[in-house]
């Protein structure tokens, strides 16, 4: 199965890789998957006072679609609102980056992602987390 | 030096020019059906498969009325299993095998599971040899086979193949093995080895795709299998069907130019290997998969820890290897044989299979091994998990959300 250019795209060359300081209260971390599935996604969010993301870290252990999933996902957070961020489905990096349906899980992991670490930065702000949708599962 | 180097010589081998060069005019000139019987074109063919018997058969010590050609491997450990669970079933309905063989012959063995044999799997030891008392326990006296393959596919292993026929033997039961990897790359001996049906093809050893053999033994005992298709009565009536003569002529060009460089080019192919394991087996958290003292020359399986095979396939883009990663397969699931080790399903995700070959040169070795260190660190400078392992976070003790 050969890979399509914007997944080797960013692949070769990611965006955003790195680790934010996971226990500031600006800062939201979502770790998720497992190593016994051959994926897990650490996506970070650095959130300012109006709600705006105003950068986005991550590292991922997974296959090249993981990875490029992943760094599309910090590429589109930068510059949104967290409301905005929570808009992001699956389907559109799964559109963006032309991954078969063998991949589709790698895209899901990564809405996971976003979603876990947006809730994060919620309860280290006394907000409620927001409940999330089961139905990818 | 060309890209990128092929370094997955289990999963088939190129064509040696020289088995090439036999083959090319039995598709012209030669194509005669090698059972047409009463004029020149079909003796011209069945002389060269004759001949190419011969050469078989000098390979692994046999005579040439012992060998039943196939379309391939997977064919003739069908016909070995089925064939043998169908002639001798009056005498018993159990078959021992092991958790790591092929799927052609864990996937036989589970359709006779629903004719109604009785199938014993075998677990295999942290090194991936099988344990002889076990296999000891697990004999009755309904067994009429046991077939564990010679050198596995995947880590490289070779089984005590003498210890486990004798074994076999001791309880009247009939011993076959999946050869593929071995036959051509170490000496197989199906006398000295005490083998009753032997299965394996042309393309692991230099020669074409679709061509196979399955040994049969003719004496001590005479050894029958059933026909698995009907039609011609072809190769003895045990296989039908039309031979594949420029196959059958490569397969045999094959197995002579194996017999003849077998040790010189195990000696070479080890030296490359070890020099290629030592250099990355170096490197932090990597471990070499298998047993390291019985083995093929030519395989290194090992897992770099914290990265996943098919992402490291990538970085590596200009080696051809394979993965135990489940990603690399349509069904998630990593590798039933490292599993079977007992790696830990991280671990057998994080494996990389390298098979060296004849046109293997230390050049590309050299350049493997640089390689693949480099997209080893690259991809742990992308991974959590190894950024968790080096702050000292036991990995173990987290609960991931599986999914």
């Amino acid at each position: 199965m050969a890979y399509s250019e914007k997944v080797m795209e960013h692949y070769t060359n990611p965006r955003n890789v790195g680790t934010l300081n996971k226990d500031s209260k600006s800062v939201g971390t979502g770790l998720v998957g497992a190593p016994e599935c051959g994926d897990v996604m650490r996506l970070q969010i650095e959130v300012d006072e109006n709600n705006m993301i105003t950068d986005a870290k991550f590292k991922t252990f997974g296959c090249g679609s993981a990875i490029a999933s992943s760094s599309l996902a910090t590429e589109w957070l930068k510059g949104k609102s967290i409301d905005e961020a929570m808009t992001i489905d699956n389907m559109d990096i799964v559109e963006e980056l032309a991954l078969p349906p063998v991949k589709i899980h790698c895209s899901v992991l990564a809405e996971d992602a976003i979603k876990s670490a947006i809730n994060d930065y919620r309860v280290k702000n006394g907000l409620e987390p927001i409940e999330l949708a089961k139905s990818h599962h | 030096m060309e890209l990128p180097i092929y370094l997955d010589n289990n999963a088939t081998t190129p064509l040696d020019p020289r088995v090439l060069e036999a083959m090319l005019p039995y598709f012209t000139n030669k194509f005669g059906n090698a059972a047409s019987r009463n004029h020149a074109f079909g003796w011209v063919a069945e002389e060269a498969v004759d001949y190419s018997r011969e050469q078989v058969a000098k390979l692994i010590g046999c005579t040439e009325k012992e060998i039943i050609f196939t379309s391939g491997a997977t064919e003739a450990d069908n016909l070995g299993i089925k064939g043998v669970y169908e002639m001798y079933q009056d005498r018993g309905n159990h078959i021992i095998t092991a958790t790591t063989e092929h799927k052609a012959v864990l996937d036989t063995c589970k359709h006779l599971e629903k004719l109604g044999a009785k199938v014993t799997y075998l677990n295999v030891k942290e090194d991936g040899l099988i344990d002889l008392a076990e296999l000891e326990a697990a004999m009755t006296e309904q067994t009429i086979l046991v077939t564990i393959m010679y050198g596995n596919n995947e880590i490289g292993v070779i089984q005590p193949i003498k210890e486990i026929s004798a074994i076999a033997h001791k309880f009247g039961a009939l011993f076959m093995t999946d050869a593929t990897q071995a036959v051509g790359k170490i000496p197989v001996n199906v006398n000295e080895d005490g083998i009753d049906l032997m299965a394996f093809s042309a393309h692991k050893m230099y020669g074409p795709k679709g061509v196979g053999v399955l040994y049969v033994r003719r004496k001590n005992p005479r050894v029958k299998v059933t026909a698995q298709m009907d039609g011609g009565g072809h190769e003895r009536g045990m296989r039908s069907g039309t031979l594949n003569v420029p196959g059958i002529v490569g397969l045999g060009k094959a197995c002579e130019l194996c017999r003849l460089e077998m040790d010189g080019e195990a000696k070479r192919l080890s030296a490359l290997r070890d020099k290629l394991e030592a250099a990355l087996s170096q490197m932090e958290e990597s471990y070499v998969n298998g047993n390291t003292q019985h083995r093929l020359p030519h395989v290194a399986n090992i897992s770099f820890k914290y990265v996943e095979g098919e992402g490291l396939m990538m970085a590596m883009k200009d080696l051809a290897v394979s993965s135990g990663s489940a990603c690399t397969s349509a069904s998630l699931e990593p590798s039933y044989v490292l599993k079977s080790l007992g790696l830990s399903d991280d671990l057998a995700h994080s494996s990389i299979r390298f098979g060296l070959g004849r046109f293997t040169t230390e050049e590309e070795i050299d350049y493997a091994i640089e390689n693949t260190k480099k997209a080893v660190n690259h991809l742990r400078d992308l991974s959590p998990l190894w950024e968790m392992f080096k702050e000292g976070i036991d990995l173990s003790k987290i609960e991931w959300a599986e999914h």
